[in-house]
């Protein structure tokens, strides 16, 4: 590719060149965000098979298949796996990275050959992850100490791999902002940008700011396991508490980075679908940014039980409420947006309303958890569980599935059987809810979270939960047999099959090396469906 | 079904009424929500392929009403729950104090008159009490659904919790913080009594029904009652430690390779100074029972091994 000029390159599709090495040198960020996606979506497959191990475990109360400390691995497996190599970089480094510059009309990012190398710290991480699986980690992904210092497993080289993947998220976050600074084309001003654009931002803003702060503790964990410094073992004069401030400083935003991007895909969605302007571009716009600079003063309320001050448990209490406004408006504006619009069900709105709908119960039963005295009980119980699944795949991955399905055409050049894809859909909106719905009563009548057995009374909800993890496996399953299958027996897609106006349409699928002939000079914004004189 | 556990505190109604009242706010906004998603995807959906549709870019009311709205609720619910917690973070001065202390993967609890239980805490109805709690090694976390209380037990500070029992009877004490392999084994009973029956269990004068029983029977409910069963199975399964089964008599393989016979004086060795002489495959983990069990306690727990083949 160097040795051609851009108007050489702008007639090849970007997938046309074969050959894994030209994959892996590749700074094109399509190639780029399409081998993201196969890396994140591989370690889904295996976290999400280690998920429906732990529900077949605990169909019955008992021994079912795999002894205690089994089920320890596999759930620490599952939430490490799931967290850091799938949905953190996620949304973000698959999407993002293919969206970015096609959407502002820019060629590439700021930095491809950072681009180029983010993926390659990424593949690092997830390697050295994948050889601590010789003497896999039981501490659960949260690494609470002083267990994780004093555990014989091997906590030592799981951190350290998620130490690398930091650096992946940093660089990408770095570029990312770089980018939607300085590479958007003439006349695309912010108050043009699509909303998925100021989402991506914001979560960029987050990944640079808050993911050095859980390399640093990790680091300290490491240094303590293997120096026995006493950072955080009360036996050595540590503070345990102190780890858990270190880690929801990070994790507690990283929420946001795993869930900003889906709120921008919905962003996108929704109005295509409607052929209505998005309801309230600024206060989504800023909802984001108010998002992600809310969530750095939140991470406490993780701790409210955990012999925390009193005074700072009420401060944390009363600053996740605040979070929680610009969360409601978004699903407000979503809503009112489909008011009088012409709404066709296809399957990525299909996942989109879904989003709104589960998003919707993951953020209310958020405000339990808020409320002190509710947290109280509620606390480290199936509430939390179901919860935080309402959020992370009731949001995030309806989001990640409505993109999937949206940009498919374009990023494949093919089409999938849209029928197929409604089966599916059905099957992974019913099966979550009857996995997880049950939670949320367990949760309230006392059964701790991370129990590997259970008492007999939790027997029938337990079952419940565990016959609609099987019913959404299915669906995923579908899902991706369907999606597989469009890649090689698809119709060839047109260069704009949903009628969308922004630029990522406006060029042929799949899109060409360096995407746009002529850098478009832009002159409205991207959501002017309905607009007479457009 | 029971939506929450049984009532059996002062405290446990007042944290329900937070639930339910944010529960009543939640429906509220959900069901709102959810009839407009329906009503729009149904009413407005795309019946041929050209539909004309209205150029809506927002409004200035709508967005206030619903940043005001959720504002004021959210507020409300903030202080209401403050309210309660205040309450729940407020023991009385004359609340009865027991010291609980957690280790992997049993509770000890150290009363006033110099008594000391595993695994069962018991109290009197109707007065205040207020746990004292820490943690000898990891975290755990003191969890009993019936009372709505929950507090963290960390090592190297103490923490506490209070509530006061409202109703006789026996409820279930959960560890609610991750503390490795036996942490859903760390079970425990809260056995709240008359204040009749706990100033005669205080002074020791509780009936002893159950001596009558064979020193085997006793070692049985001992087994249970003292957390043996968080680590040693009965029926061959290797768990954090050996397996009880067919122990007794029968050779064992020590961490050095040297063998020795389990018999009465090994068994005894093994619950006093556990580290003494550890069985190959199996970590330095078990606590010292020193002080903790009787030698009465130690014979029927030998007189029931006897009966594992």
């Amino acid at each position: 590719m160097a040795n051609h000029t851009i108007a050489e390159t702008i007639t090849i599709p970007y997938l046309e060149e074969k050959g894994l090495l030209s994959w892996l040198t590749s700074t094109d960020h399509k190639r780029i965000s399409i081998m993201y996606l196969l890396s994140i979506s591989t370690f889904f497959v295996l976290a999400g098979i280690s998920a429906l191990l732990l529900r077949f475990e605990l169909l019955t109360p008992g021994k079912t298949i795999v002894d205690a400390h089994t089920y320890n691995v596999l759930f620490t497996f599952h939430g490490a796996v799931m967290v850091f190599l799938f949905i953190v970089p996620g949304l973000a480094a698959s999407f993002g990275n293919f969206l970015i510059p096609l959407m502002i009309g820019a060629r590439d990012v700021a930095f491809p050959r950072l681009n180029l190398m983010s993926y390659w710290i990424y593949l690092l991480g997830a390697l050295i992850i994948l050889i601590s699986l010789s003497k896999p980690a039981d501490t659960g992904w949260t690494f609470y100490t002083p267990y994780s210092i004093r555990t014989g497993t091997d906590v030592i080289l799981l951190t350290f791999g998620i130490f690398v993947l930091g650096f992946s998220s940093i660089l990408t976050g770095l570029n990312f902002i770089v980018t939607i600074h300085k590479l958007r084309a003439p006349g695309m001003t912010w108050h043009r940008l699509p909303l998925f654009i100021w989402a991506s931002y914001a979560t960029a803003i987050l990944q640079v700011l808050a993911t050095p702060v859980i390399a640093i503790s990790l680091l300290l964990l490491i240094a303590e396991r293997v120096f026995g410094i006493g950072f955080f073992d009360p036996a050595k004069g540590g503070d345990p508490i102190l780890f858990q401030h270190f880690f929801w400083f990070y994790s507690h935003p990283a929420v946001y980075i795993m869930i900003i991007p889906a709120m921008g895909v919905i962003s996108e969605v929704i109005p295509v679908f409607s052929r209505k302007p998005i309801f309230g571009y600024k206060a989504i716009a800023y909802s984001s940014l108010a998002i992600a600079l809310i969530s750095f003063f939140v991470w406490a309320h993780h701790m409210f039980v955990s012999g925390m001050s009193e005074v700072a448990a009420t401060i944390f209490s009363f600053l996740t409420f605040l979070v929680a406004i610009p969360t409601a408006i978004k699903v407000f504006n979503w809503t009112a947006t489909l008011y009088k619009g012409s709404i066709d069900l296809k399957s990525p709105m299909l996942y989109a309303l879904s989003f709104i709908f589960l998003f919707t119960i993951g953020g209310l039963t958020g405000v339990f958890l808020g409320a002190l005295a509710a947290d109280v009980h509620l606390h480290d119980t199936y509430f939390v569980v179901a919860h935080m699944h309402y959020v992370m795949i009731g949001g995030t991955i309806m989001g990640f599935f409505a993109a999937l399905h949206f940009w498919y055409p374009k990023m494949t050049g093919k089409m999938f059987n849209e029928k197929v894809a409604k089966i599916a859909w059905a099957f992974v909106f019913i099966g979550f809810n009857v996995t997880f719905f049950p939670q949320f009563i367990l949760g309230t009548q006392g059964m701790p979270r991370r129990y590997a057995d259970y008492p007999p009374q939790f027997h029938s909800l337990n079952e419940l939960s565990s016959i609609g993890s099987w019913i959404l496996g299915i669906g995923m399953f579908v899902m991706a047999i369907n999606l597989l299958r469009g890649l090689f027996n698809g119709e060839k897609a047109p260069q704009n099959p949903f009628n969308s106006l922004s630029l990522e349409w406006q060029v042929p699928s799949p899109p060409p090396h360096e995407n746009f002939e002529e850098i478009p000079h832009v002159t409205d914004w991207t959501y002017g469906y309905g607009k007479k004189s457009a | 079904m029971n939506w929450v556990p049984e009532v059996a505190s002062n405290l446990a109604s007042k944290v329900d009424a937070v639930i339910w009242f944010i529960t009543v706010i939640s429906l509220v906004f959900f069901i709102l929500i959810s009839i407009f998603l329906v009503y729009f995807a149904i009413r407005y959906r795309r019946r041929q392929e050209n539909e004309e549709t209205p150029y809506i870019t927002g409004s200035h009311v709508l967005e206030t009403i619903w940043t005001i709205i959720p504002s004021i609720l959210l507020i409300v619910i903030f202080v209401y729950g403050f309210v309660v917690y205040k309450d729940m973070r407020t023991p009385p001065e004359d609340s009865l104090e027991v010291t609980v202390i957690g280790r992997q993967w049993l509770w000890q609890f150290k009363y006033n008159n110099g008594k000391t239980t595993l695994n069962e805490l018991y109290i009197p109805e109707g007065r205040p009490i207020k746990l004292v709690m820490t943690s000898e090694d990891v975290l755990h976390s003191f969890f009993v659904p019936a009372f709505r209380v929950k507090q963290d037990l960390v090592g190297g500070m103490y923490t506490y919790l209070w509530f006061t029992p409202t109703k006789t009877g026996t409820y279930e004490l959960y560890c609610t913080e991750y503390c490795g392999t036996g942490h859903s084994t760390m079970l425990g009973k809260v056995i709240v009594m008359s204040p009749q029956e706990y100033e005669k269990w205080e002074k020791g004068e509780e009936e002893k029904a159950v001596a009558s029983l064979p020193p085997a029977e006793l070692g049985k409910q001992l087994y249970t009652q003292r957390g043996c069963n968080a680590c040693h199975s009965i029926d061959g399964s290797s768990l954090v430690g050996p397996t009880w089964k067919g122990l007794y008599g029968h050779e064992v393989v020590l961490q050095d390779g040297t063998k020795v016979t389990a018999d009465e004086n090994y068994i005894r060795e093994a619950i006093l100074e556990p580290q003494a002489k550890m069985v190959k495959g199996f970590g330095p983990v078990m606590p010292s029972f020193k002080g903790v069990i009787s030698d009465d306690e130690i014979s029927d727990l030998i007189a029931y091994i006897k009966t594992l083949k």
